[in-house]
């Protein structure tokens, strides 16, 4: 595939793992690779659209080893193909390069996935969250926060007859 | 000519007169958020017509409006939006709390959904239904003008003696310690009203 191809050329076989599952092409990246790799596979490959941004969060599963997984769904739009770019990043601080230099749309699904699993994007220009209230604590989608939360939806003053 | 005293005046209570008017000219706020609203919407248009019970103005600005009626699932970010309405409603005011989710959070029992809009804003009348058919919501209309009918006052006492919060407590008392809420102390400057 030409996604390998470039990546092989530029960074060398073992820089990345990539297998295939049920049509999806995927590409294991160490993180700190994953920027330039990104580039490479815009630059070189033509996957100039960016799909989707979300993460995983790994807790539990069997044989994981690392604790969240940030997923980059890229799309060749000259050819169709898509690839799926997949790293993993760790507590106590996980941490991604922001690819909004990259795709300004990128902004808000960073937000999203910073929103909903505390993964932070070094150089997000305007990384707060999106659909939780700004002053919500805890990210929602990782696995240890309990389904109910933590009583932050009745953190509300009640109004009564008389005051309305 | 003499004229008959009984032709020319009638005597009433102010009371009878103020409830007469106002539960005959409810003027809802639709605070839909959810598939209520459809019905609330079915509600209001000609097959169910709810102008026959004089509740057919729907206004889209909270300070014209004297029944607020929620029809939807709320949410924690949307609790002080709807807290600001209400307030915002002149008095009289009445609120009807309609279907499963606005009642009681419905099935969405996580993290973001309140659990029934009772335990924030003072609730009349309360419509079960997954969502209420529209009889059920005029139905309800009408319980709420018959409750109106009784209880209402011309200055609107019977509002100015319910100075204490009138629904279920807030749940996280019920939460255990180990699991209530980590820092609240962000929404007193956040999110809430005042």
């Amino acid at each position: 595939m030409l996604a390998d191809e470039v990546l092989t050329k530029q960074f060398g076989a073992e820089a990345f793992q990539a297998s295939d599952f049920r049509d999806n092409h995927r590409l294991i990246v160490p993180v700190d690779k994953v920027y330039a790799m990104i580039v490479a596979l815009r630059d070189h490959a033509g996957f100039d659209f960016l799909v989707d941004i979300t993460a995983v969060d790994y807790l539990h599963y069997p044989d994981a080893t690392d604790r969240y997984g940030v997923v980059y769904c890229l799309s060749n739009t000259t050819t169709g193909v898509r690839v799926v770019v997949k790293t993993f990043v760790n507590d106590p601080d996980p941490m991604v390069p922001s690819v909004y230099s990259l795709w300004r749309g990128s902004d808000w699904m960073e937000r999203e996935v910073f929103d909903m699993y505390g993964i932070t994007f070094s150089d997000h220009p305007d990384l707060r969250r999106i659909l939780m209230p700004d002053g919500f604590v805890g990210y929602p989608l990782r696995k240890d926060y309990p389904l109910r939360g933590y009583g932050e939806r009745h953190n509300f003053t009640p109004i009564t007859r008389a005051e309305g | 000519m003499a004229v008959n005293p009984s032709d020319n005046f009638f005597i009433s209570k102010l009371d009878w007169v103020a409830n007469y008017a106002r539960a005959n000219s409810l003027w809802p706020m639709p605070f839909a958020t959810a598939c209520c609203g459809i019905e609330l919407m079915s509600t209001a248009s000609s097959r169910y017509d709810l102008a026959r019970f004089g509740a057919e103005v729907m206004r889209f600005s909270p300070r014209q409006c004297d029944l607020m009626i929620v029809a939807g699932r709320v949410v924690m970010k949307m609790v002080p939006v709807m807290q600001r309405i209400w307030q915002q409603m002149p008095e009289p005011k009445w609120c009807i709390s309609m279907g499963a989710c606005a009642s009681s959070g419905g099935v969405f029992d996580t993290y973001a959904v309140v659990q029934g809009i009772d335990r924030f804003i003072p609730v009349d009348v309360y419509v079960p239904g997954c969502p209420p058919r529209p009889e059920q919501l005029i139905r309800a209309v009408m319980d709420l003008q018959d409750k109106i009918r009784r209880t209402g006052t011309l200055m609107g006492e019977e509002f100015d003696r319910r100075s204490t919060h009138e629904g279920p407590m807030a749940m996280n008392e019920s939460i255990p310690s180990e699991e209530r809420v980590v820092a609240p102390g962000d929404y007193n400057t956040a999110t809430r009203l005042r």
